[in-house]
């Protein structure tokens, strides 16, 4: 297997997943915490909570996430990504913490821990596994220079 | 994705397996969401290059013609919906963790099967490890 290296960009792209899913989250949870209750007798009133200043903050960095989700699939496993990409949740409470000075609970700096040792575990692996070209033709072929660039 | 909800109170006894089968419907549907996106992904190939030679509208293009790409997101959508019917009945606290934290480990079996991807002891080892520490931080 090839050691897949990543380039400054693509983990640009993988902190944008990482950071971008969490605080689209939180802003679409503070939105909603401040609207009147939402509820089936009047759907219209959803309709305009997604003009509402947080809420579509928090729907602007969600998809912001899912296009960076993808691009990250595109050239990463998806073993890879997923766990990589938990650290977002590390960031968030860390944030919390110093930003916003709240506590967090042993159990909390416990979870911090564990993420960050199995981020730390997967990002040293390679990125991408690499299967036997499907033909002779594109086994042949010079790779593109995208695929140096990654190796 | 954190739902805010009214402060219901929750039935105090709800069957463990109807729980559990409410979690794992979230788990299987979103782990067949995700390999079924990355599947499409990989098929469609580095979006970076696609943008770099069509630009951005040529890699937003070849996303949207992949039929793969949308039967994806359709689960991920039917995993969005199961969150909510499962949010109706049990508390955030138990749901969000537990939901995400199981999708690792479910995704990484899934990987590996499916998606034949090379799931070393490393990734294993990673898997757990984020799993449980996604449940710490998100209980």
């Amino acid at each position: 297997m090839v050691h897949h290296s990543l380039s400054p960009r693509q983990y640009l792209i993988l902190g944008l997943v990482a950071v971008s899913a969490p605080l689209g989250d939180s802003c679409l949870s503070r939105g909603m915490a401040s609207m009147p209750p939402i509820t089936l007798a009047h759907p219209a009133s959803l309709i305009a909570a997604v003009f509402t200043p947080w809420i579509a903050l928090g729907i602007t960095l969600l998809i912001g996430f899912f296009a960076s989700y993808l691009t990250a699939l595109s050239w990463a496993d998806l073993t890879f990504v997923l766990p990589a990409t938990a650290f977002g949740y590390v960031i968030i409470a860390l944030l919390a913490h110093f930003w916003l000075h709240e506590t967090i609970s042993l159990e909390r700096w416990a979870g911090i821990v564990l993420v960050t040792l199995g981020v730390g575990f997967v990002a040293q692996g390679p990125s991408l596994t690499q299967h036997p070209a499907p033909d002779a033709e594109s086994a042949d072929r010079e790779p593109l220079e995208s695929e140096v660039e990654t190796r | 994705m954190t739902i805010t909800l009214p402060a219901v109170p929750l039935p105090a006894t709800i069957n463990p397996w109807f729980s559990a089968a409410m979690i794992a419907a979230v788990v299987l549907t979103s782990t067949t969401g995700e390999v079924l996106t990355a599947a499409a992904m990989k098929s469609i190939g580095d979006l970076d290059v696609i943008r770099a030679h069509s630009g951005l509208k040529g890699a937003i293009r070849a996303v949207l013609t992949s039929p793969l790409f949308f039967v994806g997101v359709f689960f991920l959508a039917l995993a969005f919906f199961s969150l909510l019917f499962a949010l109706n009945h049990l508390n955030l606290s138990l749901v969000g963790p537990a939901s995400a934290s199981l999708t690792l480990v479910t995704n990484a079996v899934a990987g590996k099967i499916f998606l034949k991807e090379n799931v070393d002891r490393r990734r294993w080892a990673s898997a757990v490890l984020v799993c449980i520490g996604v449940y710490l931080l998100a209980h």
